[in-house]
């Protein structure tokens, strides 16, 4: 047998890098050996560099009105433009913007949209869940209540109900202005009651712990305790929810732009591309909408997979 | 004499597994006579209800039937699939299940289950199968069988409920009956009931019983002949009494002396050495060697031989001769 | 038994009241509730009288009991993009929207019930595993872009079905109907295959799921250790098993089809209360929007405590009621 006293001395105990203990981890193996995990992975990786390096790998800025040239409108992809000769990889719109580009900038919003929708609705859930949790009585039935009837509704309907509700308060000056950061609240509100849920139910458990009430005794502020010691066990669920939900956070944010109740065109989003590239289908430019509504499944399909592998690897009981 | 229902010869069961091949039925073989009740007695894992799966067709893939024939009143069945077997099923050949709770439909009165039961294996009308139904309820010893055709499972007593699965797993008049671990998941108090309700059907019927248990007390009971099993394989097989009295098998021995007897009084309960050995990982030789007091190095060299009635499969049996 | 429906039925009224308060407010705070309820049309005295009806210089719980009265009499005030009163054009549009989901709803059900059952049965077959890929897509899709595509081919290439409106329709009594024309029943494909196919997809994995679950259980064995016909442990046994859980999540599909109409009657122009909804929001037109929402929430809640009482008939080991003896 193998010799490992020299390794294992307290004296010297082998540390391995984080990054050693995950590269050797089982679910990094689990991810390894998953086609379907490591390609959608890929996928999401390109999309999400392309979208965050969008301003060097764009060959225009389309929303800088001096860039455009209105002759250059509704060129056909890879095709010189009969005005002025120029072509562009994707064909351009009806204003003579590169189409490629604005897919570049309308992702950069769909998935700042939907990342900071789901880190709202995951502080959120997570704090309500936490609290709720923890101190129950009056504070728990009401945090849980609020939480059931707006579960009696389909959570994009809240969506369209809040975004209503916060533009009739906002001067209309400001509407196009506000709208990236209302449709954020939004979609964070209309979804963080599963985070809330999952956390709720996970520190209804932790706190009957030995642990738990020995940092009580020692006179720690609930919220500490909360923090520091409940938080940690909480992380594996939560993280499978949060990357389902930015998928659905992606698609409600792409529903509702469409529908014209999200990103407005002067900061178009996937989803608004595809409201704009639709009323141009029957006149023959098609990739005006084509390309958008490609990309926009591309996304939306490997987030999806992801999460769903990610659940399944994370499954206690299928291990 | 009676007839043989069941003729099981040299019977193997295989399950392809990662670690191996495992054989939970390895080479068993053992007869079953009309009206007569053979108790299949084992450990856990023993491969005993392995044997009536295969019997009735009921198999989980990839456990299938290695070697051996299957014979059902003289006709060879272990080859038959799909269509053919289902036809078996109920009709020639019944099985009770352990939980009576789980066995029955939840959603159906046990009168609906009753009757499309007999209606799918015997020419009857209608209205014939439902006055048959109240039959088999009464036959059974449920009282007010009239009225309860059609309460739902959930409205009887775990007594009652394998009561009624007994009724379905005769209802359809079978030659041979499977009976897997029928009381274990009963009260002791109604144990013996249900008992004696199998074998008063079966002797009035002339059924022919595979009582698969790990309850020696049940075997006593019930059973009029015994087979042994042990590690997948046949350890001894035949009269109750005589096999309870005087067990040839060092392993029977075992099981018998290790039995708590009232009449034992205070003495401490007698042990066999180490645990029965996983299927995938079967000693070389006997299966039994690395547990047996006795043991000599034929018996860990060359495997048990396979016995027929009234013997047992060891190299160096504990009664040389039967004592008639 | 009977608790269990008052305390229901309690949660119910719990709910609508809350929603109720929300619209309220909306109608009360956001703009101005006389304009909301009056119109841009309206004399002095007209603001006099519903200033006082209203109650607007009384306390906030008398302003909404007044304004729940007025609800429950079909009184949502008067739509600021068409000058109507709202429950007038609720009405006109509610049978375009009702049609529709019911079309959708049916589909769905059927084709989900039935591919469910037959990629459980077949669970290995080369069609289930084909089915249940494809349904992953059709889970990941957003229904408007199911839409658009469904026009691209069907409209602009093949040009076999209308990519907009209602077609013709029939005027019977207070309810006009497309059914009965070809033109309406054209438009309606279309539409009613996107707003359905989600539906579907879930309702066909759930059935499955169950099923598959249903299958294992040890009351299946026994069946065929009784000999009973595959079709008769399928359909009679198994199935009736699987659709005990599967009936309720049916059912709240079906409601959340009718606020899911918005986004197929946005794509297809379906002049229904989804498309009156989202013009709405982009007008700020407080009060379609609150209508629409107590009117949703009224569906919503019915739904629900209809499905939850069905669960009654289905599963006997609930009527706990019942003379039983144990």
């Amino acid at each position: 047998m193998t010799d490992f006293s020299e390794q294992m001395t307290s004296e010297n105990p082998v540390q391995k890098s984080r990054l050693r203990v995950f590269l050797d981890s089982d679910i990094f193996y689990t991810f390894k050996r998953s086609p379907v995990a490591v390609v959608s992975t890929v996928v999401v990786a390109i999309l999400v560099l392309s979208a965050v390096f969008a301003p060097l790998i764009a060959p225009t800025n389309p929303f800088d009105p001096s860039s455009l040239n209105l002759m250059n409108g509704f060129t056909p992809p890879m095709a010189p433009n009969a005005f002025t000769g120029e072509s562009f990889l994707l064909g351009t719109d009806d204003q003579g913007r590169d189409v490629f580009s604005t897919i570049l900038y309308g992702m950069r919003i769909s998935l700042f949209v939907g990342v900071a929708a789901v880190l709202f609705a995951m502080i959120l859930g997570i704090t309500l869940g936490l609290i709720s949790g923890y101190l129950g009585g009056w504070t728990e039935t009401i945090i849980m209540r609020t939480a059931d009837v707006q579960l009696t509704f389909p959570s994009i309907l809240v969506a369209m109900l809040i975004f209503g509700i916060a533009k009739g308060f906002t001067p209309i000056e400001y509407r196009d202005q506000m709208a990236i950061w209302v449709l954020i609240i939004a979609i964070g509100l209309s979804d963080w009651v599963q985070f809330a849920r999952v956390v709720r139910g996970a520190t209804l458990v932790e706190k009957r712990k030995e642990y738990v009430e020995a940092a009580r005794l020692i006179g720690r502020k609930p919220y500490a305790i909360m923090l520091r010691h409940i938080l940690p066990n909480v992380l594996s669920p939560v993280l499978v929810i949060a990357t389902i939900s930015l998928a659905l956070a992606i698609i409600a944010e792409a529903t509702l732009s469409f529908l014209g109740v999200g990103a407005p065109p002067t900061q178009p989003s996937l989803g608004t591309l595809i409201r704009i590239g639709q009323g141009f289908l029957f006149s023959g430019e098609w990739w005006i909408l084509l390309f958008p509504a490609l990309t926009l499944l591309t996304l939306a399909l490997s987030v999806n997979l992801l999460g769903d592998w990610l659940r399944d690897a994370l499954n206690p009981r299928l291990r | 004499m009676s007839d043989t229902v069941l003729s099981i010869r040299d019977l193997s069961v295989e399950i392809p597994t990662r670690t191996g091949i495992v054989k939970p039925v390895d080479g068993v073989s053992y007869d079953i006579q009309a009206g007569e009740i053979l108790g299949v007695v084992g450990e856990s894992g023993a491969g005993k209800s392995m044997a009536g799966n295969a019997v009735i067709g009921l198999l989980n893939p990839p456990a299938h039937i290695a070697a051996g024939e299957i014979l059902l009143n003289g006709n060879r069945i272990d080859g038959l699939r799909g269509e053919a077997m289902r036809r078996l099923r109920g009709k020639d050949i019944g099985m009770v299940f352990q939980d009576p709770l789980t066995s029955l439909n939840p959603l159906l009165s046990i009168g609906d289950q009753l009757t499309e039961t007999m209606l799918t294996h015997l020419p009857l009308s209608r209205s014939d199968a439902e006055k048959r139904a109240v039959a088999a309820l009464e036959e059974v010893g449920i009282p007010g069988a009239a009225e309860r055709i059609d309460s739902y499972p959930h409205e009887f007593s775990g007594g009652m409920r394998q009561r009624v699965v007994i009724a379905l797993a005769l209802c359809a008049e079978p030659s041979l009956v499977i009976a897997d671990e029928p009381t274990t998941a009963l009260d002791v108090s109604v144990q013996a009931q249900i008992i004696a309700l199998l074998k008063r059907l079966c002797r009035e019927r002339g059924t022919a019983v595979m009582l698969i248990t790990h309850d020696m007390g049940v075997i006593a009971e019930a059973a009029d002949r015994v087979a042994v099993m042990y590690a997948g394989r046949l350890a001894e097989l035949g009269a109750v009494r005589d096999v309870l009295t005087q067990p040839l098998h060092p392993y029977t021995a075992g099981l018998m002396a290790s039995t708590p007897l009232a009449s034992a009084g205070k003495a401490r309960l007698h042990q066999i050495e180490g645990a029965m050995p996983r299927l995938d990982k079967v000693p070389e030789g006997c299966a039994f060697h690395p547990r047996c007091t006795y043991a000599q190095a034929k018996c860990r060299a060359v495997p048990a031989p396979h016995i027929s009635d009234a013997h047992a499969a060891c190299w160096f049996p504990l009664v040389a001769e039967k004592v008639s | 038994m009977l608790a269990y429906i008052i305390r229901r039925v309690a949660q119910s009224a719990l709910v609508l009241i809350i929603v109720g308060l929300v619209a309220f407010s909306m109608f009360r705070f956001v703009g101005d509730p006389i304009e909301n309820m009056l119109g841009q049309e309206r004399t002095v005295e007209d603001i006099e009288r519903l200033r006082e009806q209203l109650g607007l210089d009384q306390g906030f719980a008398v302003q909404y009991f007044r304004f729940l009265e007025g609800a429950v009499q079909g009184n949502f005030g008067v739509s600021y993009r068409q000058g109507r009163p709202v429950a007038e054009i609720l009405i006109e549009r509610a049978p375009a929207t009702l049609e529709l989901a019911a079309v959708s709803a049916i589909l769905a059900v059927i084709f989900g019930i039935a591919l469910g059952v037959f990629t459980a049965i077949r669970r290995n077959g080369f069609t289930a595993n084909f089915i249940m890929s494809a349904s992953l897509i059709g889970v990941s899709l957003p229904t408007f872009l199911i839409g658009i595509l469904l026009i691209y081919v069907f409209s602009v290439e093949l040009n076999w079905l209308p990519s907009f409106g209602r077609g013709e329709t029939v005027q019977i009594g207070g309810w006009t109907t497309g059914l009965l024309t070809e033109s309406g029943l054209k438009a309606l494909i279309l539409p009613a295959i996107t707003l359905g196919l989600y539906q579907m997809t879930l309702i066909m994995r759930l059935v499955r799921s169950e099923m598959l679950e249903v299958l294992r259980q040890d009351y299946i064995r026994f069946a065929r250790a009784r000999g009973l016909k595959d079709r008769a442990i399928n359909f009679r046994h198994a199935l009736k098993n699987t659709m005990v859980p599967v009936i309720t999540v049916i059912g709240l599909q079906l409601g959340a089809i009718i606020a899911f109409a918005i986004i197929t009657e946005t794509v297809f122009q379906w002049p229904g209360v989804g498309l009156l909804f989202i013009n709405a929001i982009q007008f700020v037109d407080i009060p379609v929007m609150a209508a629409y929402l107590m009117l949703i929430s009224v569906m919503f809640v019915a739904i629900n405590l209809i499905v939850d009482m069905l669960y009654f008939f289905i599963d006997p080991r609930l009527r706990v009621d019942r003379a039983g003896g144990h």
